[in-house]
């Protein structure tokens, strides 16, 4: 979004006023309130505002008095009324005289959030209507998502054709070549970019948690269920859905998933009501799902309704000719965060990198250039700062932090990141080696 | 009193070493000490009857008023419902580049919405609502990037997609902000 969008919020109780205020400040908005018709009217005079929020009942002229002059004088104007006490009549008049939406106070957060959202892609997209539908779309807001490489540039371009559709994508890939950076660069230069992009990583949930996840589930649904719960899906209403590790999923929820992606609907658990969403569909895979259809195991209905798309990920070991430009960039990302002042990398300590196969692609890359930034002398990272070798020689490390740091995590390395096992080995409790993990943020490389 | 860092201040029992996980993850992003204190204020008075929650508008003034003294920023920990006036309710609040700001953990359990207590995910959410708090007192405002601690959440299961650190466009904010 190039253009701040402007909100004027019009109510006479100054509470109202101030709480708006902060929550649209918060998000990023230019805002500006009023406390009566009269006064706001001065201002849209001299003033363009995108979105005015207006209560109805006010002393002196009332809000759908306003609203109709509001409308007259700038027609675009989205205005969206306000009521304590809501009132059929009230609400009917409100929206024939050119409301763009009526609410009742006190809002649920999350529909206010909706709502102005809402709001926002149809101001954008009359925007970009109105600028000779040209339509730039930049990959710059997406972080770390950088590659020079032929196959890279081609992944991209197959993003940026892709984005503008509404089409199911899959994403598939070896394991960390960063499936869910491309489904978010997906996303985020849609027409849905305004909306969420709600992440599901379904390999980690039971049948029963995935579907009470994807679905939501009515109060009372079972024992302890005293608050209905929206799902994914609810979630994803305007904007993208993506499921990770799609083909970890039962045929149970295979079937579940189809008739969902062919009604955009769907009922939560232990409810009765149908609930309709509007959303786009990414997955990402590792497995080779072509395959597990011809040996049964993944229904090829669901198959083809996702597979509209297909965009393949190279492994890293296939553009090294990155690797120099992506090690650069974790520098850079990993000194900025850790308060540093940039290092460089010795160039034979970067040809080993581009030996290297990186059977955990570009999070392995990743982590390495992270952890070679912790444990290196802070200038220049050499060859033995990387855990390219099986045994890493730990020098001229700084301080007693860095020297406990660099043995904690080689040791949870030795023991495959096996808690209790660590533990054992460097002779603490759980609770403790938990505790400098946390403290010394130790992520696996894989 | 603590002339430097942060404050979280505590108003009902929380457990020792759950408040010194999150000071701890703070601490880290922040890049400055925090200290911890026992705060008592009469939750009484700023309880509605009728919505049957307390008023963080008139909380975050008087966390401001009572403990903002002698620290760089004031972080006001509660066990109740919170609303405002406009909103049916609020995980925390902030003062946009103020002192201080407030959050409960009333609304971040998974029980309240019927689901099994994950060991860690309760530490998760409060210590990513305290952050995301705090990053508005240093003046951050919401971030698009999902993964980042400051994109807004709405519902619980938002605070989850997000993680407890800020992006590297809002720390460079931060730093400028500083
Ligand atoms: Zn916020
Ligand atoms: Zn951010």
């Amino acid at each position: 979004m190039a253009k701040k969008i402007s909100i004027l919020i019009v109510d006479d109780e100054r509470s109202v006023r101030d709480s708006l205020y902060n929550w649209f400040i918060e998000d990023g908005y230019r805002v500006e309130c009023a406390e009566n018709a009269k006064e706001a009217l001065h201002m849209v005079e001299s003033d363009s505002f995108d979105i005015i929020l207006a209560d109805i009942k006010m002393p002196g002229m009332d809000g759908l008095e306003m609203l109709r002059r509001i409308k007259s004088h700038r027609k675009e104007s989205i205005v969206i009324v306000m009521t304590a006490f809501a009132t059929v009549d009230t609400a009917v008049q409100a929206l024939k005289d050119g409301a763009y939406d009526y609410v009742t106070k006190p809002f649920d957060p999350d529909d206010l959030s909706h709502l102005i959202r809402n709001a926002s892609k149809q101001i954008s997209l009359s925007e970009e209507n109105e600028a000779l539908k040209e339509r730039v779309v930049s990959l710059e807001n997406i972080e770390d998502l950088i590659g020079k490489s032929a196959a890279m540039q081609s992944v991209l371009k197959e993003v940026e054709s892709v984005a503008q559709s509404n089409s199911s994508v899959i994403i598939t890939g070896e394991s960390g070549t960063g499936k869910e950076l491309i489904a978010r660069a997906i996303h985020s230069n849609s027409p849905r970019r305004f909306f969420p992009l709600v992440s599901v990583h379904c390999g980690a949930l039971t049948e029963s948690l995935l579907e009470s996840e994807l679905f939501g589930h009515e109060k009372g649904a079972f024992t302890g269920a005293m608050y209905n719960r929206k799902g994914r899906f609810e979630m994803a209403d305007g904007g993208t859905i993506f499921l990770d590790e799609i083909a970890t999923i039962s045929s149970k929820m295979q079937v579940e998933l189809l008739r969902v992606l062919e009604s955009k609907s769907f009922i939560r658990v232990g409810g009765n009501k149908e609930i309709t969403s509007d959303f786009r569909v990414i997955c990402a895979t590792n497995r080779d799902l072509k395959n597990m259809v011809t040996n049964g195991t993944f229904r090829e209905d669901l198959y083809y309704r996702l597979n509209v798309v297909n965009i393949q990920i190279p492994p890293l070991r296939d553009r090294v000719e990155d690797i120099p430009l992506l090690v650069d960039y974790f520098i850079r990302k990993y000194c900025t965060s850790m308060n540093k002042l940039p290092v460089t990398i010795e160039p034979s300590a970067l040809k080993r990198l581009q030996e290297f196969d990186f059977p955990g692609n570009i999070r392995e890359l990743e982590n390495m250039v992270e952890r070679a930034i912790v444990v290196g002398n802070g200038k220049k990272i050499t060859l033995k700062d990387l855990p390219l070798q099986k045994s890493m020689i730990v020098s001229t490390l700084e301080s007693l932090d860095d020297v406990e740091k660099s043995h904690i995590l080689q040791t949870l390395i030795n023991h495959e990141w096996n808690i209790s096992q660590t533990a054992r080995a460097l002779k603490v409790d759980r609770v403790t080696l938990y505790n400098k993990i946390r403290k010394y943020n130790l992520k696996p490389l894989e | 009193m603590n002339e430097q860092g942060i404050s979280i201040i505590s108003f009902g029992y929380f457990e020792h070493d759950f408040l010194g996980k999150i000071a701890d993850s703070v601490s880290l992003e922040f890049m400055m000490p925090v200290h911890i204190r026992e705060g008592h204020l009469d939750l009484s008075e700023y309880y509605d009857a009728a919505r049957r929650q307390y008023n963080g508008n008139l909380l975050l003034r008087e966390v401001d008023a009572q403990y903002s003294a002698g620290s760089i920023k004031t972080f006001g920990l509660f066990y109740v419902d919170l609303f405002i006036p406009i909103l049916t309710y609020i995980f925390g609040q902030a003062f946009l580049g103020g002192h201080t700001a407030i959050a409960s953990i009333y609304r971040l359990s998974n029980e309240r919405y019927g689901l099994k207590e994950a060991d860690d995910s309760l530490l998760e959410r409060l210590t990513k609502e305290v952050v995301h708090e705090l990053g508005h007192t240093f003046g951050l405002i919401h971030c698009h990037v999902p993964a980042c601690v400051m994109a807004s959440s709405t519902y619980v299961e938002d605070i989850d997609q997000k993680s407890a650190k800020l992006c590297v466009k809002c720390r460079l904010q931060l730093s400028k902000n500083m």
